[in-house]
């Protein structure tokens, strides 16, 4: 998956927008797999929430993609944590093109020409992952 | 005043607790697959083997994660009864294991996650205990099933 175009889709957020990952070319995609049921992920997507804030004027994109069965317990989560990145919901099919979703959290970094340039499987090292965002960002 | 401003601060410290409470509830009062003794805990490697037995010798084995990563890949003959960590999940667990004997070799699994992460595993392995079935182990998958099982070369299907 690393240094390869990242597969693109097309889904409807759970604020009803269209999110289709090319029309994000130009800037640098954070990719969130992630479920309501798993506790890293939990703990990761305020963080990500900041950086959104925080580096979003430079051209950072987060997206989330839920791989949770049904969006109830999404909505209420994406609630509860003042989530405003857009979330879609994940299915096998997605999984499938990232490689296959087999554990979660699975986090991309997709740089402004699309290329795949980091996948990290499980709980990310913060820290070193915001220093790849900002590294890409300044490119 | 102060007794205000003091009456006001426990609300709402009370209040933040609260929130926190339910909100980590989700994650600290599911039971963690670390309860599950390791002597009811069973290798991929084993369980691998025990899969080519007959028929009727093999386990019988439910995946009691996410659905969505069961379709991906899941153990070869094995069932979606989850997710453990939800009561529609340990609902379906009951449903499907109704006819299994209750001495039969059940095994469960997940790999949503890390093991001492996992919120799944634990709840589905109390609740097979307390529905009486006398025989249950858990597959013990470290990290996650795509790289504790799949990548190790075990054999996995797709879809449901």
């Amino acid at each position: 998956m690393v240094h390869r175009d990242a597969p693109n889709f097309a889904r409807t957020d759970l604020a009803g927008q269209e999110i289709n990952l090319k029309h994000y070319r130009g800037k640098v995609v954070l990719l969130n797999f992630w479920a309501t049921w798993c506790a890293p992920c939990r703990l990761e997507l305020p963080e990500f929430e900041q950086w959104q804030k925080k580096y979003g004027a430079d051209g950072l994109q987060v997206l989330a993609v839920s791989m949770d069965d049904g969006d109830a317990p999404v909505r209420r989560t994406v609630r509860r944590l003042h989530l405003e990145f857009p979330v879609v919901m994940g299915d096998a099919r997605l999984g499938e093109a990232y490689g296959g979703v087999l554990g979660l959290p699975v986090t991309l970094l997709i740089d402004r020409d699309g290329k795949v340039t980091a996948m990290i499987k499980g709980e990310a090292d913060l820290g070193a992952l915001e220093s790849q965002v900002k590294h890409l960002l300044d490119r | 005043m102060k007794r205000c401003t003091a009456i006001m601060f426990i609300g709402v410290l009370t209040g933040a607790l609260a929130a926190n409470a339910q909100f980590a509830g989700r994650a600290s009062n599911p039971l963690s697959a670390t309860t599950v003794p390791q002597s009811r805990q069973i290798q991929p490697a084993e369980l691998a083997q025990m899969m080519k037995a007959p028929g009727s010798q093999r386990p019988v084995v439910f995946q009691v994660g996410s659905f969505v990563m069961f379709q991906q890949a899941h153990i070869p003959g094995s069932v979606y009864a989850g997710p453990g960590s939800q009561d529609a999940g340990l609902g379906l667990l009951e449903k499907k294991v109704a006819s299994t004997p209750r001495g039969k070799l059940i095994v469960i699994y997940c790999g949503c996650c890390p093991w001492n992460k996992c919120p799944n595993i634990g709840p589905a392995y109390e609740k097979l205990r307390n529905l009486g079935f006398t025989n249950v182990k858990a597959l013990y998958i470290a990290m996650n099933f795509g790289d504790d099982w799949l990548a190790k070369g075990y054999p996995t299907e797709k879809g449901r």
